[in-house]
């Protein structure tokens, strides 16, 4: 009987993503703690969000990867439609619109975006019965473009780097030009000012900063040099657990969210640095071998786009903290306070675990 | 790599597309491969070689930012006066991110010395604005001997200190306090307003803004670039050492244009009456006094304004608050007829000799009502000049008539009525010029000819700033050549003992023929001379004035019915105005006064301008005094009935 139940939990739950994810999690509840100012409320709420997010997992994990291509479309139209709907009656809060009252909840489309996209790609590329051409990874472009123009208005650099990712690496995959990607390369090069000139006000600010922060050091400087300061302070060892200066004596800002790896390369130092680090690269790799192994087109642009894209999250949220990237809101995966991304990230593990293991049971075509 | 192109329009090659794949992620992997080694490269790097530099930094996290808040730039008047400086006090300072037990902490302080309500909510509300390590003031303006009573007690308060911070002062009170304005604290409007701005880290430190008047205006000039000082500081909050210092910039002295002398006597004069006075060098646009009365102390408010006092304030109805030159807005009366006189002639109406018989009333075709001269049964045979003379309303009824209200307006907009000046100063009201399109949409009627006739007088709709007289008889002085009126004279710049001067510039130049001019600035000299509406105005001048006097109604009064000043009710009288330039043949000074239901404009506003040119042109103060002025000074510190 409980052997019959272990099956059935367990069946469609990829051991090695599982171990890893569950371990990552735990030390993520740990250095919330410490960050939160030793705060246990916050941690229980973080250990909800985990809860949630672990089923909802759980139940993506079940859902065989056919149906996934099947929602794909419907999926992609629905996000987009709530995108819309951010733009006209989103509510505004710290100067941005990115949150929809749904009666009792309230959501963040964008964020859905950050998987929605990828699927509707990985579908298109799969729906094709001929060669793909250039016309397809064009009309793939608009298809991305759209999303991210109309997060990246809300505005939200940071997930609409993300949504490009995702989509981009789809697109990539699928086995788009080099060429013309290295025309596109010089081309960005040579239209580079001009995006510059687009960008906010905020935006530019922070990557003048980035590249000389003590420019401003009380103003928009600040988080990038103390972010410095408490990770280099944090030495070969750390300082041990609850004993960061710089966080416990409130010289971190935002550091349960987006600056959180200051905290723990503070309070850990190199050797915890290089732990999680090597944590992070034990997930992506057992995604890519996934992805790999997909028995699909749709099931390996999207499984190896997650594994891609999940990189990114890593390399940007650690990047800007310990100062080499330019400060955009892109939380750590599994530490970072706050559910909404840990559910996006956990869904998207979720799906890899569906293609993996649905892959036994549905004849490869 | 491109297998796409040649697989173009054929079935898919799954087989290939799969072997493509593979070599993609294979290619993304070196780049996460080199992307990861790139974090750990930044991990060595700040963790391990420059380890003891970020140590130091936060081990002693005493390593503080402590903003330099620069020295506010002071401002004088054009001899050299000072109108608004700043000076030393001690202050007590707390560290909130020193200090255990911050209440205890508080408990203990006010037993030293007393600790106001207002007081803790001053620091609460900069602690909240603060970052944790940051000095926090909770007691200013310290006596000696409560900064010495603390200096003996300084070692059971680990994390307090007594500073020195800079605060504002305007020496002269309540003179001129419309033009310098004032600091406030920075509210959160303030600091949204500095945000969206991005200066607000250049207003770290910074408790105090320009809220109003010159301070407000000017303020990016006059606040100067805050420094900073990078100081370790001991477990008591104490600063050990300065690690670097980058030092502040000072803000820059603005030089006025106005003359504090003047604005005195011009102040005085008004007495306890209300009212505004402008007063513009024509050739240069330099503001030369700038009255606003009632006016209030300025000093009242850089600490928060006590909030009786502010209701005073508010609720008087002599209307202190209001910066009566740019936004008080007033009927010119009759002293919009010189305007009038050369929108005709530049139409070519009226030119001389014409001239009419004035039987003291005129009627307009097909309507009973009867538009009354001030003068009862006329002033006989009337021309242009006369009529501006003896401000013959008759004459100008029908000249307006004649004119047709958009020419009329449209003329005498060059003269900037109905446009804002352009002063240095927040807030400047437009006044109304009416035209037939202004009236249908504001009250979708549509224009009457009467409604034109009285615009001849200055009555009706027509609405000024004193600011808007000030520059149109500037305009007129200076032959139709309009500059750029200005209170702001010299930037100077103390860091690098440079001077700005403000450059004059000329906005508009008014079409007037001279013969036309010529008549106009008679008949305004002539209305200082005996058998003008302001004879005693003139009266022993060594020098000769052209003005143009004018009452500008509060209350319509029934056809048939007279004025009657002692039965009125004395805020239902009428406001007096005048409007004056001298000398008339090279005009140094204009002026423009407006009292409020002061009457008459000859006898109410008249010798106040006069005593305002006779200091300017002869440098002598003129004794006159008109009503208990002392008295009536002192009066003012009681609310209003």
């Amino acid at each position: 009987m409980i052997n019959r139940l272990k099956y059935y939990l367990m069946r469609h739950i990829d051991t090695y993503l599982m171990t890893f994810i569950l371990f990552i999690c735990f030390v993520g509840l740990f250095v919330i703690y410490s960050a939160s100012g030793q705060n246990l409320s916050k941690v229980m709420g973080q250990f909800t969000n985990m809860m949630v997010a672990l089923s909802l997992m759980w139940c993506v994990a079940n859902v065989p990867p056919n149906i996934l291509e099947r929602i794909a479309v419907p999926f992609f139209l629905l996000s987009l439609l709530l995108l819309v709907a951010v733009a006209l009656f989103g509510e505004i809060s710290h100067g941005a619109r990115r949150w929809l009252h749904l009666g009792l909840v309230r959501i963040q489309p964008s964020e859905l975006m950050k998987l929605a996209a990828p699927m509707m790609l990985a579908w298109y590329f799969a729906q094709r019965e001929e060669g793909l051409r250039r016309r397809d990874y064009l009309i793939a472009f608009i298809l991305l473009f759209i999303p991210v123009v109309l997060v990246m208005k809300q505005p939200d650099l940071g997930t609409s780097l993300i949504i490009f990712a995702a989509g981009f690496y789809v697109i990539f995959l699928a086995g788009l030009s080099s060429r013309l990607m290295i025309f596109a390369a010089v081309l960005v090069g040579i239209l580079a000012p001009i995006f510059w000139s687009m960008l906010h006000d905020y935006q530019r600010r922070r990557i003048e900063i980035l590249l000389d922060p003590y420019q401003d050091p009380l103003g928009a400087g600040y988080h990038t040099i103390q972010a410095s300061i408490a990770l280099g302070s944090g030495g070969l060892f750390g300082k041990g657990w609850l004993n960061g200066t710089q966080s416990q004596l409130d010289f971190l800002p935002e550091r349960t969210t987006d600056f959180i790896f200051a905290v723990f390369g503070e309070e850990f130092g190199l050797v915890g640095n290089l732990l999680l680090l090597t944590i992070f690269a034990i997930l992506i790799f057992r995604s890519y071998i996934i992805a790999s192994r997909a028995h699909n087109v749709f099931c390996r642009l999207l499984a190896g786009s997650i594994s891609l894209t999940f990189f990114t999250y890593v390399f940007i949220n650690i990047g800007m903290v310990s100062g080499i990237l330019p400060v955009v809101g892109v939380p750590l995966p599994f530490i970072s306070y706050g559910g909404t991304s840990l559910v996006t990230v956990l869904l998207g593990f979720g799906i890899l675990m569906s293609i993996q293991s649905h892959k036994a049971l549905v004849p490869s075509s | 790599m491109a297998w796409h192109k040649s697989a173009k329009a054929s079935l898919r090659n799954y087989a290939l597309e799969q072997f493509y794949f593979h070599q993609r992620m294979r290619f993304a992997g070196l780049i996460i491969l080199f992307a990861l080694l790139i974090l750990i490269a930044r991990f060595f790097y700040l963790q391990i070689g420059k380890y003891d530099y970020y140590h130091t930094q936060a081990e002693n996290n005493r390593v503080a930012l402590v903003p330099i808040v620069p020295n506010r730039g002071n401002i004088y008047d054009r001899n050299g006066q000072i109108i608004a400086q700043n000076y030393f006090v001690y202050t007590l300072e707390l560290v909130p991110g020193r200090i255990e037990n911050l209440n205890e902490t508080i408990q203990r302080l006010s037993e030293l010395m007393p600790i106001r309500d207002k007081d803790l909510k001053n620091f609460k509300k900069l602690r909240a604005q603060t970052h944790n390590f940051e000095s926090v003031p909770i007691r200013t303006h310290l006596t000696e001997t409560e900064a010495a009573l603390f200096a003996v007690n300084q070692y059971r308060f680990p994390g307090v200190s007594i500073k020195s911070r800079l605060f504002r002062f305007y020496p002269h009170g309540k003179m001129a306090s419309h033009l310098i304005g004032y600091v406030g604290r920075i509210n959160q409007a303030d600091q949204k307003a500095l945000e969206q701005m991005e200066i607000s880290s250049n207003y770290k430190g910074s408790d105090h803004i320009g809220k109003a008047g010159i301070e407000q205006f000017y303020e990016t000039i006059l606040h100067g670039q805050t420094g900073f000082q990078q100081v370790e500081i001991n477990a008591d909050g104490q600063a050990e050492r300065v690690l670097s210092v980058t030092p502040p910039k000072s803000g820059n002295n603005l030089i006025l244009s106005i003359d504090m002398n003047m604005q005195q006597i011009a102040e005085n004069a008004f007495g306890n009456r209300r009212g505004a006075l402008v007063a513009i060098e024509p050739k240069t646009g330099e503001v030369l006094a700038y009255v606003s009365m009632p006016t209030y102390d300025p000093n009242l408010f850089i600490n928060g304004i006590d909030a009786d006092i502010w209701k005073q304030l508010n609720e008087s109805l002599d209307k202190p608050l209001i910066n009566r030159p740019i936004r008080g807005i007033y009927p010119p009366g009759s002293t919009f007829k010189p305007f009038v006189a050369l929108a005709g002639m530049n139409e070519k109406k009226r030119l001389p000799p014409f001239s009419i018989a004035d039987p003291g009333f005129y009627n307009l075709a097909g309507s009973a009502h009867q538009y009354r001269d001030w003068k009862p049964g006329g002033h006989g045979m009337v021309d242009m000049q006369k009529a501006i003379t003896v401000s013959c309303d008759t004459f100008f009824y029908g000249l307006a008539l004649d004119l047709g209200i958009e020419k009329l307006t449209s003329y005498v907009r060059h003269f900037g009525f109905g446009e804002r000046s352009g002063l240095d100063m927040v807030g400047e009201m437009r006044g109304l010029l009416p035209t037939p399109e202004w009236k249908t949409q504001r009250y979708k009627q549509k224009w009457f000819a009467g409604e034109t006739i009285i615009v001849g007088i200055g009555q009706g709709y027509t609405l000024v700033t004193p600011m808007q007289l000030a520059q149109a008889v500037s305009i007129l002085a200076n032959n139709g050549i309009a500059m750029r009126p200005h209170l702001l004279k010299t930037v100077e710049m103390p860091d690098h003992q440079k001077r700005y001067d403000i450059p004059q510039t000329q906005m508009d130049q008014v079409p007037m023929d001279s013969e036309a001019i010529d008549i106009v600035h008679k008949g305004m000299i002539d209305v200082t001379k005996p058998g003008g509406t302001a004879a005693s105005v003139g009266a022993g001048a060594p020098y000769e004035i052209a003005a143009k006097t004018g009452t500008a109604q509060v209350v319509g009064i029934k056809q048939g019915a007279k004025y009657n000043a002692a039965a009125l009710d004395e805020r239902h009288r009428d406001h007096a105005l005048f409007i004056a330039f001298a000398p008339a043949n090279d005009p140094k000074i204009a002026v423009a006064v407006i009292v409020e239901n002061g009457g008459h404009g000859g006898s109410a506003a008249g010798p106040i301008a006069r005593q305002v040119m006779d200091y300017y042109l002869l440098g002598k103060i003129n004794k006159v005094v008109t009503g208990g002025e002392t008295n009536a000074r002192e009066n003012q510190e009681q609310p209003h009935d």
